[in-house]
């Protein structure tokens, strides 16, 4: 009953063929988690160093920020942020006499994504900076590096291999979170699939077709870090070959 | 409390410039009063070593000079540049000027008890760093005097290496290559070797004797009397905070007049 008619559905040739539909939503998919990604690497390198070096209010700020992001579920702060903020930058906009604009779901996606992915970053870098040997950055101050440098050279690399299994597993959420978008909209695989199946019915094609390219992100992203991860630890001897 | 036995030399007693000077330092931890007010000078190419008891302050000292830790008060002049402080909003002292201090930290070698050397960079990649990314040197440049001076420690063949693959002495001499490159005005050494295994000790207190020879100015924190006896033009003892006895190592070890030390000198020895 699915043979040929799941394969035809599949193909890249409409009208039929709905494959290309699938890959432009896996796409987006992609690119929105390399933005949410990198948009809350930015945050949590700067709410990590917020929380280790910054002063008492800053301090409570970042605490009040990751706390409430890790406390509320997902799918309600992404219908939150993606509805109110885009309703508030075009209230801002309509303030500041600006004709009101349609903001790019993708766009929107990163955006909210990303401060949900910072929340939890910055949790990730300020243990992994804490596990640096303090003599390291000791060394670097004492050589009369500025508080930029010291950061771009010494604590950003020594830190990244004490980072790295909990940033991968951020990057996997990072991927699967996509799909919660498809409740606001943004055309992503989820989205794509949904519309898909919806159309022709053919619920259980579709969705494995979606299952198996999200295994397929997820395969490709595990020998990326792992690559990753060798070259962080290049100046750690491995656990294994140390007895 | 017994005044120091030997005041502090006057600088202009030999024709050479003050490298550093150190006057009247405090240094408080909380309630802990660690030094009480020290003064200390070491002038082009002299050697100082600087000994005394746990606890004794002698590494603090090393560390307020460079604001690795900042004093509670005093003076501290660098190549004859003082040091400006201020106090910060709870009323600790803190360098006035960041650039002032990194321009002044950028001309002291400054060895470390651990090694502190970069474990995610090479030996040559972490001998360059300074020069390269801080002063501004070339890194061709930078590479060709890195390799003579990995050459000097001994170490030309382990350029590539990652500092967790070598033993300690080897570290601690990468990391003597490392203060080198940045041809400092004066090296300071923080108990270079007391975290080495006893076999590895020699190693490094040769590479550090060869340096004082070659008029190499130091101020040295160290446990290896015998050492400093060899090296130091100067020694300063330390005791509870402040300077007990100072004057050349002859004096020192051969003839100290303060009890504390004399009771020192018999522990170590």
């Amino acid at each position: 009953m699915f043979g040929a008619s799941s394969l035809e559905l599949l193909s890249f040739e409409p009208p039929n063929g709905r494959g290309l539909n699938l890959l432009h939503g896996l796409a987006n998919s992609v690119g929105i988690a390399f933005g949410s990604f990198g948009v809350g690497l930015v945050i949590g390198v700067g709410g990590a160093y917020g929380k280790l070096y910054g002063g008492p209010v800053v301090r409570d700020l970042l605490e009040v920020y990751t706390t409430v992001v890790r406390a509320v579920p997902e799918l309600v702060l992404i219908l939150l942020l993606y509805f109110a903020g885009t309703d508030l930058i075009n209230q801002l906009l309509t303030a500041l006499g600006y004709a009101a604009i349609d903001i790019n779901g993708v766009v929107a996606g990163i955006g909210v994504l990303g401060v949900v992915q910072g929340a939890y970053s910055t949790e990730v870098l300020r243990g992994a900076i804490r596990a640096i040997p303090q003599g390291q950055i000791e060394a670097a101050r004492a050589y009369g590096m500025p508080p930029g440098l010291l950061l771009r050279r010494i604590t950003l690399p020594a830190m990244l291999p004490f980072a790295i299994p909990g940033l991968a597993n951020l990057w996997l959420i990072a991927t699967k979170d996509t799909a919660l978008l498809a409740i606001v909209g943004v055309n992503e695989l989820t989205q794509t699939t949904r519309t898909a199946a919806g159309a022709t019915k053919a619920y259980f094609t579709f969705f494995m077709a979606a299952g198996a390219l999200y295994l397929v992100l997820t395969l490709v992203s595990n020998i990326a870090i792992g690559r990753v991860e060798r070259w962080a630890r290049r100046g750690m001897p491995s656990i294994a070959g140390s007895h | 409390m017994t005044a120091p036995v030997t005041a502090l030399k006057h600088p202009a007693q030999n024709g050479a410039a003050e490298a550093i000077h150190v006057e009247n330092l405090h240094k408080n931890f909380g309630n802990l009063h660690v030094l009480k007010g020290v003064s200390l000078s070491a002038r082009d190419g002299e050697v100082i070593a600087i000994i005394g008891g746990s606890g004794s302050g002698k590494s603090t000292l090393l560390r307020c000079i460079n604001c690795l830790e900042n004093p509670t008060s005093g003076i501290i002049r660098v190549n004859g540049e003082q040091i400006r402080l201020k106090a910060d909003s709870h009323g600790h002292t803190v360098p006035a000027d960041r650039k002032q201090i990194e321009r002044i930290r950028s001309k002291l070698g400054m060895v470390f008890q651990n090694f502190n050397l970069w474990s995610h960079m090479t030996l040559i990649e972490n001998v360059i760093e300074v020069p390269v990314h801080v002063l501004g040197v070339k890194r061709d440049v930078a590479i060709g005097e890195a390799e003579k001076l990995l050459a000097r420690v001994g170490l030309a063949e382990k350029r590539d290496v990652y500092p967790a693959y070598l033993s300690g002495g080897q570290q601690q001499r990468a990391a003597i290559a490392r203060a080198l490159a940045i041809n400092p005005r004066v090296m300071l050494f923080d108990e270079p070797t007391s975290a080495l295994d006893p076999e590895l000790v020699g190693e490094v207190l040769k590479v550090i004797g060869d340096l004082a020879r070659e008029g190499r100015t130091m101020v040295l924190v160290t446990h290896e009397m015998k050492f400093a006896r060899e090296v130091a033009t100067h020694v300063v003892y330390l005791h509870n905070g402040l300077v007990e006895e100072e004057g050349p190592p002859e004096q020192i070890f051969g003839a100290p007049r303060s009890e504390r030390l004399k009771q020192f000198l018999r522990n170590v020895g």
